[in-house]
């Protein structure tokens, strides 16, 4: 099965802060070279984080529900640094 | 220089629970919350139960957006295409008042929040905290990313929600374990109100909730959910972090099938996905309890792990919490005393003396259980399952070689010792 996230993530709303995304990869190297199992590639609800085809990982916070997850999942490395967007930025839920 | 009694962060029910109760009392609060709205963040099921918010705000049902109160509630254990499970619905629930409704925590929220800013609390939204200001061990206010952003208090109660990132930074407790923490997705899908009461049997007002486990999990601890609400259905699946990093299955995959579920399916036909949500649930238990109270701050609801994992109870809890810890604030402040760590002990015993505690204590053993025996998850819905399948199917064969084979079916999958072994385990952690 199939499942387009980019689709359900098109329901919701956010307030982007342009340039300024709120969790950040420390060092890029690690999830090309370490870390093999790249764990927030799948586990991340709204696939924020994407492994690419050449054994980097990037990452595009746009979509992030800010759950946390990437955070605490990557326990082996410690390579994810995680804030909260600012004051009013981010997701924006309608319903929750 | 601004300086407050209180400082409450966050406005989910923890907060809010916490900022009212202070200010009903005389105190000066400030409570902080980063989204736009009180709520904007926030995601639930989503049940409230009626007796927290009622001793806190008694006349509750006149005003908040409350969307159905709860009349049956159907329990399913899930294998690929089939179900089984119970059902129980009682006229006894239809009587009010009503214990528990369906609720959108968005829209909650921004009431409950209303009601608290009534109270005399100053709200200011759309300002992240990020971080403590220390004094010493003592916290004694917090820095926003606001201009100018620093404000005292004689107390801050963290509220912040199952991240709980304040007091990490400030060295309270450790990063969450995988272990400890469940991700749920969920979605809102909408349908026209009477599809609602046909497909579930209910009147206006009426709703239906079902909690299933199951191979919708697909072998992962965790659980699934439907709950009715007024004009829409929400529906969504939780695994514990510790298993997704393990599995490698993408949330949102696990919630397509689950949707696509033949008892599921027909449920939820037509309906508008207008919202897909997903946030953690600390369900860690007491183990997982990190400590609760230091020189001038405290921590209420999932920021605390107050969540009762097995009855799918938080939001009670984090009403409660902040309830206590605001009282515990109130009395130290009438008698004269500081927010010292020693002072705010008294939060722990009022805790202990709560439900909270005592739940908590029961169930302390469940977490570990279930992650040690994944069996619950795939071998028993699928036995229970071919049971069904095998004493229903009517094919010339007689009832006692059906339950014969229904007991071989068991043995094989699970030896006898490991059947008895599960029940002991489940009534140990249940007890
Ligand atoms: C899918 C799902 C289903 C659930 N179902 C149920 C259910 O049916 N019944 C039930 O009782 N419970 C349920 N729960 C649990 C319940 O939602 C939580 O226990 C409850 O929301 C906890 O309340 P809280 O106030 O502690 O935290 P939250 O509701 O998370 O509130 C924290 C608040 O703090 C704000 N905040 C965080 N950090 C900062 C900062 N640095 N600065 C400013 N503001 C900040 C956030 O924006 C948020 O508003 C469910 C949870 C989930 C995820
Ligand atoms: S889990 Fe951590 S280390 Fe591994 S790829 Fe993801 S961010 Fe990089
Ligand atoms: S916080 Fe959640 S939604 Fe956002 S990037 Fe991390 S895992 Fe994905």
């Amino acid at each position: 099965m199939n499942v387009n996230v980019e689709e359900k993530l098109f329901q919701n709303r956010y307030k982007v802060d342009h340039g300024r995304p709120h969790i950040s990869i420390v060092d890029p190297s690690v999830c090309a070279s370490e870390c093999r199992t790249q764990q927030c590639t799948r586990v991340c609800p709204a696939s924020c984080y994407k492994a690419e085809g050449n054994g980097n990982v990037s990452l595009i916070t746009d979509g992030c529900l800010e759950c946390g997850s990437c955070r605490i999942i990557c326990d082996d490395f410690r390579n994810v640094e995680w804030e909260y967007p600012r004051g009013g930025y981010g997701i924006l839920f309608k319903f929750g | 220089m601004e300086k407050f009694d209180c400082i409450v962060v966050g406005a989910g029910p923890s907060g809010n629970a916490a900022a009212y109760t202070l200010a009903k009392a005389g105190l000066s609060v400030l409570q902080i919350e980063r989204g736009e709205y009180p709520g904007s963040k926030n995601v639930q099921g989503a049940i409230l139960y009626s007796d927290a918010l009622e001793r806190i705000i008694p006349e509750f049902r006149d005003e908040a957006p409350l969307e159905r109160h709860i009349i049956e509630q159907r329990m399913w254990v899930l294998d690929d295409d089939s179900y089984i499970g119970t059902h129980y619905r009682s006229d006894a629930f239809n009587q009010k008042p009503y214990n528990r409704y369906t609720i959108l925590r968005a829209q909650f929220d921004k009431w409950f929040s209303e009601k608290v800013a009534q109270q005399g609390v100053l709200v200011i939204c759309e300002t992240t905290v990020t971080d403590l200001i220390m004094d010493g061990k003592r916290v004694v206010g917090v820095r926003t990313d606001r201009e100018q952003g620093e404000v005292f208090a004689d107390i801050v109660i963290l509220a912040d929600g199952v991240n709980s990132l304040l007091a990490k930074k400030a060295g309270f407790h450790p990063e969450l374990n995988p272990g400890d923490v469940a991700l749920a997705v969920k979605e809102i899908l909408f349908l026209p109100q009477e599809s609602v009461e046909s497909r579930f049997n209910v009147n206006e007002g009426e709703g239906v909730v079902i909690e299933m486990i199951g191979k919708i999990t697909q072998g992962m601890m965790g659980t699934g959910f439907l709950y009715t609400n007024q004009e829409s259905i929400t529906i969504g699946v939780g695994c514990m972090l510790s298993d997704f990093k393990k599995e490698r299955i993408p949330p949102y995959l696990l919630l397509e099938r689950m949707k696509n579920h033949p008892a599921i399916k027909p449920l939820i036909q037509g309906g508008e996905m207008k919202e897909y949500t997903a946030h953690l649930i600390p369900e860690g238990g007491l183990r997982a309890m990190p400590q609760i109270c230091g020189d001038g701050w405290m921590i209420v609801g999932d920021s605390g792990m107050f969540v009762n994992a097995v009855h799918r109870e938080g939001s009670n809890l984090a009403m409660t919490t902040g309830r206590l810890a605001a009282e515990t604030v109130i009395d130290l402040k009438r008698a004269g005393k500081d927010f010292t760590s020693a002072n705010l002990a008294s939060y722990r015993s009022r805790l202990d003396d709560s439900f909270v505690m005592k739940d908590l204590a029961k169930y302390r053993d469940m977490p570990g259980v279930f992650h040690a025996n994944p069996q619950f998850f795939t071998t028993y819905p699928e036995l229970l399952n071919n049971a069904a399948r095998t004493m229903l199917t009517v094919d010339g064969g007689d009832k006692k070689s059906k339950e014969r084979e229904i007991l071989r079916s068991f043995t094989r999958s699970r030896t006898l010792p490991g059947l008895l072994s599960d029940a002991y385990k489940m009534w140990r952690a249940l007890r």
